[in-house]
């Protein structure tokens, strides 16, 4: 039973979580909670609403502050990747997300919600992006 | 002022949303991704948490003339599926597969003071800068 709820009543309830923060940059700011584009455009040129991205990310930081400090577990760094890999994969998230125009957040809860063809492809792609990617990097980098 | 304790407020709630879920655990996410091997679909519900509650309450929202703190909803400009969503989808994912991260996650995990966070935060940023750059520089050269 225990094993059932952090299987998959945690992860539920951390996505509800997410969907209602998302509603509430919607009812409050107008804006699609896409975290790609409101981190980007904080510091490129060319973009509006700076203090609403500046504080929508100080509360993201604020939240990781807050977990690590009563649910630290939460930041379980086992088989994480080496800094070289993770750097590189900035990199790609970071160009990607921009080129594309969504993340995650932007294309996957909200593009979908929305019922974007946009980002239903979008989605489809990173995810199966992503899949091949690990696919590959167990096969071929031995990491299990 | 009272923007800006919306705006952090709802920054709070969907980075405490992703400390629960999972979603900042790279392990987890590179787990979920590996369909092909011990496939840990966990993270799916993430996903649906936040689907079933922000289908509904967008649209309760979008009735309203415009949202409370600015004049007008903004929706995405362009519609168009085109090469950049695509190849931007794909390098993005293929981020994601590599380091576990996508950008929310890490966001949350730098104030955690993990080293990689850090890292992938500030390279992520980097990408970012430099696809204004390749994207600014290419729209010169077409006029």
């Amino acid at each position: 039973m225990h094993n059932l709820i952090s299987s998959y009543g945690f992860p539920l309830l951390g996505g509800a979580m997410i969907g209602l923060a998302a509603s509430l940059v919607l009812l409050t700011h107008g804006r699609i909670a896409g975290i790609a584009g409101l981190f980007g455009g904080l510091f490129l040129p060319g973009h509006d609403a700076r203090p609403f991205r500046f504080w929508f990310v100080a509360g993201l930081v604020g939240a990781g502050l807050a977990l690590s400090w009563v649910y630290p577990t939460a930041f379980s760094t086992s088989r994480t990747p080496s800094i070289t890999v993770v750097g590189v994969a900035g990199l790609l998230v970071g160009y990607g997300t921009r080129l594309g125009g969504g993340c995650t957040s932007g294309h996957g809860v909200c593009g979908l919600c929305r019922l974007s063809v946009r980002s239903l492809i979008a989605t489809m792609t990173f995810m199966v992006a992503g899949m091949a990617t690990v696919f590959v990097a167990n096969h071929l980098g031995g990491s299990q | 002022m009272k923007s800006s304790v919306t705006a952090a407020g709802a920054g709070l709630l969907f980075g405490l949303g992703l400390g629960f879920s999972g979603m900042v655990q790279p392990a987890k996410v590179i787990g979920f991704l590996d369909i092909f091997g011990h496939w840990d679909p966990s993270l799916m519900f993430v996903m649906m948490g936040a689907m079933a509650v922000h289908f509904v309450l967008s649209r309760m929202i979008q009735r309203r003339d415009q949202p409370l703190f600015d004049s007008k909803f903004h929706q995405p400009a362009t519609k168009a599926v085109d090469r950049k969503l695509v190849l931007g989808a794909a390098v993005f994912g293929i981020g994601w597969g590599l380091g576990g991260f996508c950008p929310g996650p890490a966001l949350v995990t730098v104030a955690s003071g993990a080293l990689s966070a850090v890292v992938f935060v500030g390279t992520m940023a980097l990408g970012m800068v430099i696809q204004h750059g390749v994207h600014a520089s290419k729209t010169r050269g077409r006029r």
